[in-house]
């Protein structure tokens, strides 16, 4: 199924802190996914990117503002959408097999059915084998691709991914990025794409969106021009142009990621 | 067997050996009084007798059965109620909220007077017993599966969410199973609660039963019947725990074995 917009419009996340202050995540972000788009967010850390995908995803409510997929306000869970979550969120008391299958079993498709379209996907994230182990008897990478195959499988039309490969030793994030773009230039979908490596943002993304340091907000739009396919991250890294957006987004980046930082470390001082 | 497991059996052996000796012992040389005390071969002449001749209530095998069956079926019913009951707190603040002090209240009614209570209200058949063996196996259960219900992993019930799980999807595949560590951990102490609670029930008033057969022991001055029943009913316990643990092992395989459990190859 070919993806659908995401219009994300002045929203605004606020949390009420354990001692009762109001704090607030983001601040009238806005940007949008185009149809079968796939988009980077980068930012530093604790600046709501988890945030804003929760709220895409339909989990979490904005204060303010509105989000849109394909068109429809966001009320309850999103339909159509995969998520790949930051921490692992596998159901630990199911094997490889039924975790992957678990999206078409609550979608009421048939379980034989379900069954083989888990171990088809099993097999293509390259887990063929590894059926009926529990997520504790994997790798932190082979959970990865469980969470993969267990996103795809209800073929969605939305894609959010929470620094998905964050966890992973360079030639693993390497491989199973390149298995991302081909899963994802097979069936379009629009990809919501978080990662705090610029390198893989741009490499992997149409549009790389750079949000600032706590509230969070859009700081500035990228979009990426490097012609597709392009190959893995280690071979376009040192292209002209991938060189040159580099530079561009790390010099609007760097300033949010020191602020941040700066704020912590004072934060620690005090 | 490796050497490990065949020292601990052996020097568990040798302290059985040493206690039931020292106390034969004890006894027959009258350092303490057998009369109060009884003596591990009266315990077991008794036993055989029982066995043997049956007892004043009926055959040996029937109080057995009578008390195993009350407290089965009380273990039973306060399972379930205790599972269902705390789950649906568990994922209902509000009713949480209302019923709590109730709860409190009732669990702060001594068993002993609930049982009262009910062999008034129910007579000397098994349903007194059953039900006094369910409430003490239902509080046990209860708090356990509403801890557990609540203590469910965000991400994970994020995950079944955004999956596409309904509100029941959710409790069978997420909530139940997430609870299930809590319950199986608690299900060990509460058969013998459930024990306990027919036994009781038996004392205060009944017509077959183990704990009919110590109340009468007790009243004829025969301290060896005391500790026959009394030994024959921690046996019972033990096999209804040793199968409790094989069926927690099924129910647990998922999780990761600590260190100690798992096998070096
Ligand atoms: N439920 C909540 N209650 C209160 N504060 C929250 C809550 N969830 C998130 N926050 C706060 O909102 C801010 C943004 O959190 P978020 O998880 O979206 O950050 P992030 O950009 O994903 O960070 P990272 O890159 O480290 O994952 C943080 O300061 C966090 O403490
Ligand atoms: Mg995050």
């Amino acid at each position: 199924m070919a993806g659908t917009a995401i219009e994300i419009t002045d929203v605004t996340k606020r949390f009420l802190t354990p001692s009762g202050e109001v704090f607030t995540a983001i601040r009238d972000v806005t940007f949008t996914v185009e149809p079968g788009q796939f988009c980077a967010v980068v930012g530093p850390t604790g600046c709501g990117k988890s945030t804003t995908l929760s709220l895409v995803s339909g989990l979490d409510r904005p204060s303010e503002g509105t989000v849109a997929v394909g068109g429809q306000p966001v009320e309850g869970i999103t339909d159509g959408v995969g998520f790949m979550f930051q921490a692992d969120a596998l159901l630990p008391w199911k094997t490889v097999l039924q975790n992957v299958a678990l999206g078409l079993v609550f979608r009421k498709v048939g379980k034989k059915e379900a069954l083989e379209r888990a171990r088809d996907w099993i097999r293509r994230v390259g887990l063929a084998g590894f059926e009926d182990r529990y997520p504790h008897q994997l790798s932190g990478g082979m959970r990865k691709r469980v969470a993969m195959a267990a996103a795809w499988i209800t073929e969605p039309r939305v894609l959010l991914m929470d620094e998905p490969f964050g966890a992973l030793d360079v030639q693993t994030k390497a491989i199973m990025s390149t298995e991302l773009v081909q899963l994802w230039e097979a069936s379009r979908p629009s990809v919501l794409f978080i990662t705090h490596d610029l390198e893989e943002a741009i490499a992997l993304a149409d549009r790389v969106v750079v949000m600032t340091s706590s509230p969070g907000a859009v700081k500035q739009v990228f979009d990426i021009d490097i012609p597709r396919p392009r190959g893995s991250v280690q071979e376009i890294r040192f292209g002209d142009r991938f060189l040159e957006l580099h530079h561009e987004i790390w010099a609007t980046l760097r300033d949010e990621v020191e602020r941040a930082y700066a704020r912590t470390a004072v934060g620690a001082a005090a | 067997m490796n050497r490990r497991t065949s020292q601990v059996w052996g020097a568990r052996a040798a302290l059985a050996v040493l206690i039931i000796g020292g106390w034969q012992l004890a006894t027959s040389a009258g350092w303490v009084d057998k009369f109060f005390y009884a003596q591990p071969s009266g315990i077991w002449n008794r036993l055989w007798d029982y066995f043997e001749n049956g007892t004043e209530f009926g055959s040996y095998p029937q109080q057995i059965q009578t008390t195993m069956q009350e407290a089965l079926y009380g273990f039973l019913l306060g399972t379930a109620v205790g599972i269902v009951v705390g789950v649906a707190l568990g994922l209902n603040r509000f009713l949480a909220q209302v019923l709590d002090p109730f709860i409190k209240v009732v669990n702060a009614i001594p068993r002993i007077v609930l049982g009262a209570i009910f062999v008034v209200a129910f007579g000397v058949g098994i349903t007194p017993k059953v039900l006094l063996a369910a409430v003490l196996v239902f509080f046990i259960v209860f708090f356990n599966a509403f801890q557990g219900a609540r203590e469910v992993d965000r991400n994970v019930l994020n995950n079944a969410k955004v999956l596409g799980a309904s509100r029941w999807d959710v409790i069978r595949h997420v909530t139940l199973p997430s609870a299930m560590t809590w319950i199986i951990a608690s299900l060990h102490s509460a058969f013998g609660f459930a024990i306990v609670g027919a036994v009781v029930g038996e004392v205060l008033g009944a017509q077959h039963g183990l704990g009919l057969l110590i109340k009468s022991a007790q009243g004829n001055f025969d301290p060896d019947g005391v500790f026959a029943n009394m030994f024959v009913i921690a046996a019972l316990v033990l096999v209804v725990e040793f199968v409790i643990e094989r069926l927690e092992r099924r129910l647990l395989a998922w999780r990761p074995k600590t260190q100690a459990e798992s096998v070096l190859v």
